[in-house]
């Protein structure tokens, strides 16, 4: 919910605005501190959250500041430009800004552009726009008229579009706008006329933008009291051609278009403009602050002795000439909901309307918390989990719309955003939520395996491959990597879903399960399990080695991840094969002595089947010996322990050839078994029956 | 509550198919089988199998091809090409083209030429006249047998498949252009020949061959050079049909498995465009001998005699019912008649007859009991026919003394005495010139009248007298129609005879004034089963829609039942079926009922209850309970169905109490067939 917070008057001294109000308010270097410039002949640089100016400069009598102060954020110095030509360059030391260094240039200057990131940008009068630097090493150099006779350059504003500067400015002639972008990696103009649509009469008074990765999304103030949105592309279609971007009516009737002093807009965030102007064309000027989503008013606040028509907001701050005095006032925006957004005109007074929450906005509460203290960061960030999954549960229990798995994947990636910029947010719980939700899949949040790998978090990557239905095979393997490395400890803190592991560990006597579960956590040393219908020549042999194969060679936990998650898992063997080959040999040891170890549990009943729910089948299991042989045969061989399980396997499919070739000998025999229990059941040839129909 | 006789020892087995071949134009499949028939099924009548050419003995029709103008050829083993006369179901001309056994024959594009393949490895071009063919020249001779062939559409140029190589032939000079030699080694053996049993030709100059080796194979003609190879079976793939698009094809292995292949984008939006294996359908056990691919649908038939028709699900429009698969497996004819006297059931087989007796029996039982047999039923005769033909229809008197069948040249007609348990056969001779060949025989219901449609569109009523006969009348067909009827009923009173051809409609005769009555008015679909009631002299016509009508001869207009059911429309499921009506039958004592069965289900219509509506249970085959008595009341519908007895191949009323159901379980005609291609079941 949009907030304005009570203003405070930055100077005492009354600055020696004329009609023209300021000339404008520029960020400086240090947060906090500000470049105003006055419309005469000073520039004063702010602290604001001391209320106090930190040092004022002004140029010499005659002389006329004709364009706002700014700092160049890589030097640190600050640049003003005087009688529209001449460019004084001073830093904080300077006291007097006759004798810091001067550049006369050839062509009038419309305004000087500095972002954080890059060099600042001369803008001329005529449009064409110089680098700081070049212009400096050559200060007389011939400046090109880009725009046309008669048009007069009415805004600008500058932007970072993927670490390089764009900048837009909107010019006029004859009541026509037109936007130009100049983009300084590739050294583009592009020229747009803005189609004004059905208000042909209106005069545009404010304009203010913000940008998308695509699109500039220019906001505009008419006359007529009504905003409006064009989206301008950044990179055009077609530079050389000149094209048409129309605009579209945002918000209607947010300031009553003829007031004294002009109106004046600007952008807050995504969803939020600030409006200066009366709301009436009787009443006092007004701040107000207006919800685009929802086209709603959020706050408004009235400034009684009139402003100059400007603002600026720069951080969390709003500036405005109220009266002769420049104001701050704080703006905040928290976490709102539609309730919320509706609030301030329905029930202002009800603090707690957050009955409906089903449109959390993410961005700007995450945006809040950014910018919160350190010291409670943590704690914070432990009540914005809890916060997430609370709405998650309310907006879980709503019915799934169409497009249901897109929003719980933008949900997921937008978590996972954060997550990245702020490692220690990591909202597990929701995360568990969405993906219980069955609609997510790899490919809809490639991010959350990696995340999930990252901190080894082995619940949910059990959860993620039970569910997704597009896991990579290299994700796979990594999962697989993590199952079988992971340290017994930190398993058994792990929450993991045990879905009928336990049954099989021991499922022929329950006393025993229980103590040899106690057992089986120390590691390998488990008592030999009684198994009757296991290969005679098997039980023949000394008993370590019957102890080896009987025995589950890991602990429940991690069978269950291996057995649940992995064996279940989609794969290619093309792809699988190469990221096998990157386990340690211990592991696939392990791995392969679990195989093994399922693969005679399957081979104890009739059925060859293990117990439980969604077993993984006996081809899945010998699916992945084969696999893990292939991949890791010279290493295994190698291994000493690993012998005996190489030679019990290869007892094993020698015995399974055998009875392959023995089976296929009596199939003839088994057919005409089955041709003899057709005939049985068959009924004679001819027979009388009685039917009755209804 | 009916006894029923259940008979299951029709031992009739269906041919194999040979060959399919699909009409774009007229939606019509050409089907032959191993015993010579050719069969012709319309697509857009439910898939109805509306007419038949009997077979012969020693012609093995090895190709089948439609040509301009809906015509129809056929070539074999015999050496002879064929052609097809559709109106009047006999065979136009047969030609020899003196190549030896025809293995292979290919109309051109344009469907002006006529290409043969023969044994002598010759390949011959007839020009298609429009009354015969005409022999034009003999390509370049080849070593060994051709064994398939298939025209490049634009014409110019033909692939031949024969043994162990493709030769491509330029049709102008009739001379080869390439010799494509075809690997022989298979899985690494060598064997001893690779057999092309069928070569395609696409616009683009592809061949596309398949082998006895399990090849796909795709050959550029122009420089004779192999350029794909899939491997796709253990066994020969022996068909392989195009689409007209050339966007898709379809081949048929010996192991059952029918292989769908596409030209597929190789990535998405690329005009680069490959042959990609897509599909397997494995609808048969045995060979699969021929395939087609119709615009909309795969069409595969083979040795186990299942015709198959896959509708392609991303062509179908509408996923209605008709996009299911469908399997026809049995004839849509009758090949049983019944003698309600003496409880006999004339079973037709292709080259003979089989007379059974049924048992009886004394007991009475409740519903689903078996009772036992105080006589079983008796094998009483096995008349084996003269010559090499087939039959093409047979009947027996409803009094169960004569016997009449007839195959494409002769008529046949005996007469049977009964001497307690001994039967005596008796030929009556002499038949008149005109009784050659009939596409139908009916016998009126007091035996004294036999009713024969010839294939010319006329119709002969003969008087029967003890060991004689006596020729009554002909009627003659309409004027300019040649159609031949198919389906004839008798009234029980015998005034009236009713016919049916192919598409036009109905036509009742006035037995007694001996002129034509009336004619019902045509639908679209053709007639499946007509018959006419006792008493009221309605006639009952389905036709293959699964539409029932009824109309009345002495009023000459629908009935009101008939005009309340096609104003409701007929349940869903009821429209859903998919094997024709094949018998309608009457119950004697009471009129309002209809029996009436298909190959899943049989039926009785009792026109005094409502009709159900989409809502209702067509099909309930559980017995009442009895407190449920009420509900029964309320929820009887007129449509008494039971399924039963399956496949049914005819049910008829032998008495008020007793009904004869002849079944054929599938797993009987399997059995009897040889044993499929083995494959193993256990190891690798």
């Amino acid at each position: 919910m949009a907030a304005l917070e009570e203003g405070f008057t930055l100077s005492a001294v009354p600055l020696g605005a004329g009609p023209h109000g300021l000339l404008g308010v520029e960020q400086s270097d240090k947060a906090d501190q500000f470049l105003v410039t006055d419309g005469g002949r000073t520039v004063i640089l702010y602290k604001v959250s001391d209320q106090k100016p930190l040092g004022s400069w002004s140029v010499k009598q005659g002389q006329i500041i004709t364009c706002p102060a700014v700092c160049n954020f890589q030097t640190g110095e600050y640049i003003v430009v005087h009688d529209n030509k001449v460019l004084r360059i001073w830093s904080n030391e300077d006291v007097n800004l006759d004798k810091v260094f001067k550049a006369t240039l050839s062509a009038e200057i419309y305004r000087i552009h500095s972002i954080q990131g890059a060099e600042p940008l001369v803008l001329f009068k005529e449009g064409a726009v110089r680098g700081l630097e070049a212009l400096l090493a050559e200060p007389q150099q011939k400046i090109e008229t880009v725009i046309s006779d008669e048009e007069v350059i009415k805004w600008t504003k500058i932007f970072m579009v993927f670490k390089h500067p764009v900048l837009i400015f909107i010019t006029e002639k004859h009541g026509n706008y037109f936007a130009y972008i100049q983009k300084f990696n590739s050294h583009t103009l592009s020229k747009y006329t803005l189609l004004l649509g059905q208000e042909e009469k209106s005069v545009i008074q404010s304009f203010t933008a913000s940008v998308d990765r695509k699109f500039i999304s220019l906001m505009s103030l008419s006359s007529d009291g009504c905003i409006y949105e064009t989206l301008v592309p950044i990179h055009p279609s077609d530079p050389e051609k000149d094209q048409r971007v129309v605009r579209s009516l945002l918000l209607k009737d947010v300031v009553s278009g003829d007031g004294r002093n002009g109106v004046a807009l600007t952008v807050l965030d995504q969803d939020h403009v600030a409006v200066l102007g009366p709301p009436l064309p009787s009443s006092k000027e007004c701040i107000s602050i207006w919800n685009t989503k929802f086209q709603t008013l959020q706050t408004s606040k009235e400034l009684s002795q009139g402003t100059s028509g400007q603002l600026w907001y720069y951080g969390e701050n709003l500036f405005v000439l109220h009266g002769k005095f420049l104001t701050v006032i704080p703006y905040k925006c928290e976490v709102s909901s539609l309730a919320g957004a509706l609030g301030k005109l329905k029930h202002s007074q009800d603090p707690g309307t957050q009955t409906v929450p089903h449109f959390v906005n993410w961005e700007t509460s995450r945006g809040h918390r950014l910018g919160s203290q350190n010291s409670e960061q943590s704690k914070r960030i432990k009540d914005s989990e809890k916060h997430i999954e609370e709405e998650l549960c309310k907006f879980l229990a709503i019915k799934p719309t169409p497009d249901f798995n897109t929003i719980i994947g933008d949900i997921v990636s937008e978590l996972l955003g954060r997550h990245k910029a702020e490692p220690s947010f990591y909202p597990r719980n929701s995360l568990m939520q969405l993906i219980q939700t069955h609609v997510l899949s790899h490919s809809l949040c490639p991010g959350l395996m990696e995340a999930a790998l990252e901190k080894a978090d082995v619940q949910m990557l059990q959860l993620c491959l039970q569910q997704f239905p597009d896991i990579p095979e290299s994700v796979t393997c990594a999962c697989l990597k993590i199952f079988l490395s992971i340290s017994d400890g930190s398993l058994q803190e792990a929450e993991i879903n045990m879905e009928s592991v336990s049954d099989y560990s021991d499922s022929v006597q329950e006393e025993k399960m229980e103590e040899q579960t106690e057992v089986l956590h120390n590691g390998f040393n488990a008592e030999e399990e009684n198994c009757g219908n296991c290969d005679q020549e098997l039980n023949k042999k000394p008993q370590d080695a019957a102890e080896e194969t009987m025995s589950c060679p890991v602990i429940p936990k991690r069978a269950a991840l291996l057995r649940n998650a992995i064996l279940h898992s989609a794969y290619s063997e093309m792809f699988l094969l190469p990221h096998l080959k990157d386990i340690p040999a211990q592991h696939v040891t392990l791995f392969l002595q679990y195989l093994y170890f399922l693969y005679l549990k399957c081979s104890e009943n009739a059925t060859m089947t293990l117990p439980g729910l969604h077993p993984p089948t006996l081809n899945q299991i010998m699916d992945w010996i084969c696999l893990l042989l292939d991949a890791n045969f010279t290493v295994v061989v190698m291994i000493p322990e690993a012998k005996r399980l190489l030679l019990s396997l290869y007892k094993f499919v020698k015995s399974q050839i055998c009875i392959c070739s023995e089976l296929n000998k009596i199939e003839v025999s088994f057919r005409e078994l089955q041709k003899l229990n057709q005939e049985k059941n068959n009924r004679e040839l001819y027979s009388i029956e009685v039917l009755e129909l209804f | 509550e009916f006894k029923v006789h259940r008979v299951r020892f029709f031992n009739y087995i269906p041919s194999g198919i040979r060959c399919v071949a699909y009409n774009n134009q007229s939606n019509r499949l050409a089907v032959s089988r191993t015993d010579g028939t050719v069969e012709i099924y319309n697509l857009s009548a439910n898939y109805f199998q509306e007419k038949f050419f009997p077979g012969h003995e020693s012609r093995a029709t090895e190709a089948l091809c439609w040509a301009k103008g809906q015509r129809l050829f056929s070539a074999g083993l015999n050496g002879e090409i064929i052609e097809y006369d559709l109106q009047a179901l006999n065979i136009k001309y047969a030609m020899d083209a003196f190549g030896g056994p025809i293995w292979s024959m290919a109309v051109s594009p344009h469907g002006s030429q006529l290409l043969v393949g023969c044994e002598d490895g010759s390949v011959k071009l007839f020009q298609i006249t429009p009354d015969k063919i005409q022999f034009e020249r003999n390509f370049d001779r080849q070593k060994s047998r051709i064994l398939s062939l298939g025209w490049h559409p634009s014409g110019t140029h033909v692939a031949a498949g024969s043994i162990d190589y493709i030769s491509v032939f330029d049709v102008k000079s009739g001379s080869a252009v390439h010799k494509m030699l075809v690997d022989r080694q298979y899985m690494g053996v060598s064997k001893r020949k690779c057999i092309i049993w069928g070569v395609a030709f696409l616009s683009d100059g592809t061949v596309i061959s398949v082998d006895s080796a399990g090849k796909v194979q795709f050959w550029d003609s122009a420089t004779g050079t192999l350029v794909k190879n899939h491997l796709i079976a253990n066994a020969d793939v022996q068909s392989i049909a195009v689409s007209d698009q050339e966007d898709s094809f379809v081949v048929g292995t010996a192991e059952g498995t029918v292989f769908h292949f596409q030209l597929v984008s190789v990535t998405s939006n690329s005009s680069e465009k490959q042959w990609v294996r897509t599909k397997p359908f494995q609808h048969h056990t045995h060979d699969v001998r021929a395939v087609a691919h119709s615009p909309t649908a795969l069409i595969s038939g083979g040795t186990d005699t299942h015709l198959v028709i896959r509708p392609l699900m991303e062509k179908v429009e509408v996923k209605n019912y008709d996009a299911a698969l469908r399997k026809i497996t049995f004839p849509h004819r009758r090949l049983i008649s019944c003698s309600k006297k003496r409880q006999l059931l004339l079973f037709q087989f292709t080259h003979h007859l089989e007379l059974w007796r049924l048992g009886s029996t004394v007991a009475t039982g409740k519903n689903g009991d078996t009772l036992p047999l105080s006589r079983d039923a008796d094998h009483l005769l096995h008349l084996k026919t003269k010559g090499p033909e087939n039959i093409i229809c047979s009947c027996i008197s409803p009094c169960g003394s004569w016997i009449a069948y007839s195959t494409t040249s002769r008529f046949f007609l005996y007469r049977l005495n009964y001497e307690h348990d001994n039967i005596s056969l008796q030929r009556v001779s002499k038949m008149p010139a005109f009784l050659r060949s009939a596409l139908q025989i009916l016998f009126s219901e007091d035996s004294t009248k036999l009713f024969v449609a010839s294939n010319q569109g006329s119709l002969h009523v003969i008087r029967l007298l003890e060991g004689s006969f006596k020729h009554l009348h002909t009627f003659q067909p309409q004027s300019g129609t040649v159609e031949s009827m198919c389906l004839l009923a008798v009234s029980p009173d015998g005034n009236w005879l009713a016919s049916s051809g192919t598409s036009a409609g109905v036509h009742v005769y006035n037995i007694k004034h001996l002129k034509l009555h009336c004619t019902v008015p045509s639908y679209n679909f053709p007639v499946t089963a007509l018959a006419i009631a006792p008493n009221t002299n309605n006639l009952v016509i389905a036709h293959s829609d699964q539409q029932v009508f009824e109309y009345s001869i002495p009023d000459k207009q629908y009935t009101e039942w008939s005009r309340t059911i096609q104003k409701q429309g007929f349940h869903y499921l009821w429209l859903q079926r998919d094997t024709p009506i094949t018998h309608i039958s009457f119950h004697p004592k009471r009129p309002m009922h209809i029996l009436l069965h298909d190959a899943y289900m049989f039926c009785i219509i009792d026109k005094s209850l409502p009709l159900p509506n989409d809502k209702t249970l067509l099909y309930n085959p559980l017995p009442p309970t009895k407190e449920s008595d009420v509900i029964r009341r309320r929820t009887a519908h007129a449509f008494k169905i039971s399924k039963i007895y399956k496949p049914l191949l005819f049910m008829d009323l032998l008495d008020e109490r007793t009904l004869v159901a002849v079944e054929r379980p599938l797993d009987d005609i399997i059995a009897q067939l040889p044993p499929p291609i083995k494959k193993k079941k256990f190891g690798t």
